[in-house]
């Protein structure tokens, strides 16, 4: 399957990744041949598998509804870059 | 304008009556909560973390599925739709897509001025809040955002209708039937003040004559009915305004300005609609057991409209009535309890007369009082006590007025009416000789009253009447002391 360099681009887009135009030519080979692979797994018949979600074969994996409040916020919001108050800062968003 | 067929189907959100967040333990905080108190970890989508379903919220997810008719899917699967915004730590949402917990329902609402129609519900998932972002303080405006992660995590149900909505009024039907199942389920308290209701509408025009739709256009966050109202109907305005003038609606995502009664489009292109979804990895997949279906089941129990619907058909009430007391299930149950008290030979006008009882004084006390519904069966006047009144009313025993003294009276104390009627000498006189004697004692100081009455005048015995219940100190029985009088003037 072939990328062309506006694919990349776009996905680029969609994950706030800024690429020279060396890097676009060189994701769009690797790309492309990454899903070239995968047209060799396309070849087999899949008609009669259900598809996976997931590969442990394990279900509801659920925890009960008790509280149990994280005893060190000051951790979390020490990693923030900026804080105003008990806010995390950043720059400014529309809307 | 009557040229465009409306279809509009709406996306609702509501936040599940969980203690705990969606796939952390973190408590559900207050919306008064200091900011970011209540975080952990996970729902910041720390490194090396990993998230655990929340039992209730599953719970919930099949309660819901059950009151609006849907499949509930033996096996669902979270996935993880993806985008970039300040408000969503993993930047990614874990959600549902193409195996969601519950599909194909339906919700019956009521049309104005009669009648009813069926709005399909296309499917009901599970996923979790983002957090808030503050662009302003009080009544600063800022020039940077502040995020808040405390509703981040917290547990949804987004359910989807099908585009079978035609306008501003089924769109709040909708959303009022909506609010009263999933309260009346426990699937959520819905309060929109506190954002726990969210509503985003799809609406699009078409011209009657023609097949397929126009684009459609998204109107994003709508936190009140009437927004939603007010919404549609601008936006149909707008719409048909473009088509009028030849122009074509673009597909747009937009918001509304309440304070300019518009509708405006979204400026960020954050929201491109691209959110490549795949199977959350950390997250293995549901199976809703036959055994918890029908646990939730036994506990969702008999559904508002099918109440409604037996009290009509049981107790001879109106729609009117039989639609008030099932808009909260300790209401009916309370009303219930009463009709249970009442004996079984009652008369339909019994039921009408608890009915009125409790739609009337019970509600505005309540009201006031700030009861809880859950304690209306504790903390009000007991169904035996409401049911003795409504009769004692009813058979003339007990004036209006004496009836709210009553009422009161028997309110938090446990008295019976009996004993407060005895207590209080509130009584009312039906016994036709002391009437008669005050029916006299009325026309004598009355004589020209009785002589306009004599000549036709209907309205002259208001004042005879008048004075029998002030000689009586109000405990005549009225309709008696008419016909008494009447029968006086007659002979």
């Amino acid at each position: 399957m072939k990328i062309e360099k506006k694919d990349v681009e776009y996905i680029a887009d969609l994950s706030r990744l800024e690429l020279t135009g060396e890097e676009k030519e060189l994701y769009s080979a690797q790309l492309g041949d990454i899903l070239s692979w995968m047209d060799e797994l396309n070849k087999a018949d899949t008609s009669k598998v259900e598809p996976t979600a997931h590969i442990l074969g394990l279900e509801n994996v659920l925890r009960s509804d008790l509280p149990e409040p994280f005893p060190d916020r000051e951790a979390i919001l020490k990693l923030a870059p900026q804080r105003e108050l008990d806010f995390i800062k950043v720059p400014k968003v529309i809307e | 304008m009557n040229n465009f067929e409306t279809v509009i189907g709406l996306e609702v959100h509501a936040q599940l009556n969980t203690a705990t967040k969606m796939f952390c333990p973190c408590p559900q905080a207050d919306y008064k909560a200091g900011a970011n108190s209540a975080i952990c970890p996970v729902c910041t989508g720390q490194p090396g973390t990993l998230p655990a379903a929340n039992v209730k919220a599953v719970e919930l997810g099949v309660k819901t599925g059950l009151a609006l008719n849907c499949r509930v899917n033996e096996i669902s699967i979270f996935a993880r739709k993806n985008y970039f915004y300040p408000d969503l730590p993993k930047s990614y949402q874990v959600s549902q897509f193409d195996r969601p917990l519950c599909e194909a329902g339906s919700v019956e609402i009521d049309l104005k001025p009669s009648g009813s129609k069926t709005i399909r519900v296309a499917r009901a998932h599970l996923e979790e809040d983002a957090g808030k972002s503050l662009h302003a303080l009080g009544s600063r405006a800022l020039d940077y955002t502040l995020v808040d992660f405390n509703r981040c995590g917290v547990p949804l149900i987004e359910i989807v209708s099908e585009p079978d909505i035609s306008s501003a009024d089924e769109a709040h039907a909708y959303l009022t039937e909506l609010k009263r199942i999933l309260q009346w389920a426990g699937v959520s308290q819905c309060d929109m003040e506190k954002g726990e209701l969210r509503c985003d509408v799809n609406i699009s025009l078409k011209a009657a004559a023609v097949k397929e739709l126009g684009q459609k256009v998204e109107i994003k966050n709508l936190n009140s009915f009437k927004a939603v109202k007010d919404a549609i109907n601008s936006e149909i305005a707008r719409q048909t305004a473009m088509i009028e003038r030849g122009e074509t609606v673009a597909q747009d995502t937009r918001l509304w300005n309440e304070k300019e009664q518009k509708t405006v489009p979204m400026r960020s292109k954050e929201m491109a609609h691209d959110y490549r979804y795949f199977p959350e990895p950390d997250l293995v997949p549901l199976r809703i057991a036959a055994a918890r279906l029908e646990t939730a089941k036994n506990e969702l129990g008999e559904l508002p409209r099918a109440r409604k619907t037996r009290f009509m058909k049981d107790f001879g009430l109106n729609n009117y009535d039989a639609g008030v007391l099932t808009s909260d299930r300790c209401l009916s149950a309370y009303f219930e309890a009463c009709m249970k008290e009442a004996p079984p030979s009652a008369a339909e006008g019994e039921a009408k007369a608890v009915a009125n009882l409790i739609t009337g004084e019970f509600f505005a006390r309540a009201n006031e009082l700030k009861v809880n519904p859950e304690d209306y069966l504790s903390k009000t006047i007991s169904p035996v006590s409401l049911v003795k009144l409504a009769a004692l009313t009813s058979a003339g025993k007990l004036s209006a007025s004496a009836a709210k003294t009553v009422f009161a009276g028997s309110w938090g104390t446990g008295k019976t009416p009996e004993a407060l009627m005895g207590e209080l000498g509130l009584a009312q006189v039906s016994d036709s000789v002391q009437i008669e004697a005050w029916a006299r004692e009325a026309i004598a100081a009355n004589p020209d009253a009785a002589k306009d009455f004599k000549n036709g005048n209907e309205k002259a015995l208001g004042p005879i009447v008048g004075m029998v219940m002030k000689k009586s100190g109000g405990k005549a029985n009225p309709r008696l002391a008419n016909e008494a009088i009447k029968k006086i003037l007659a002979a």
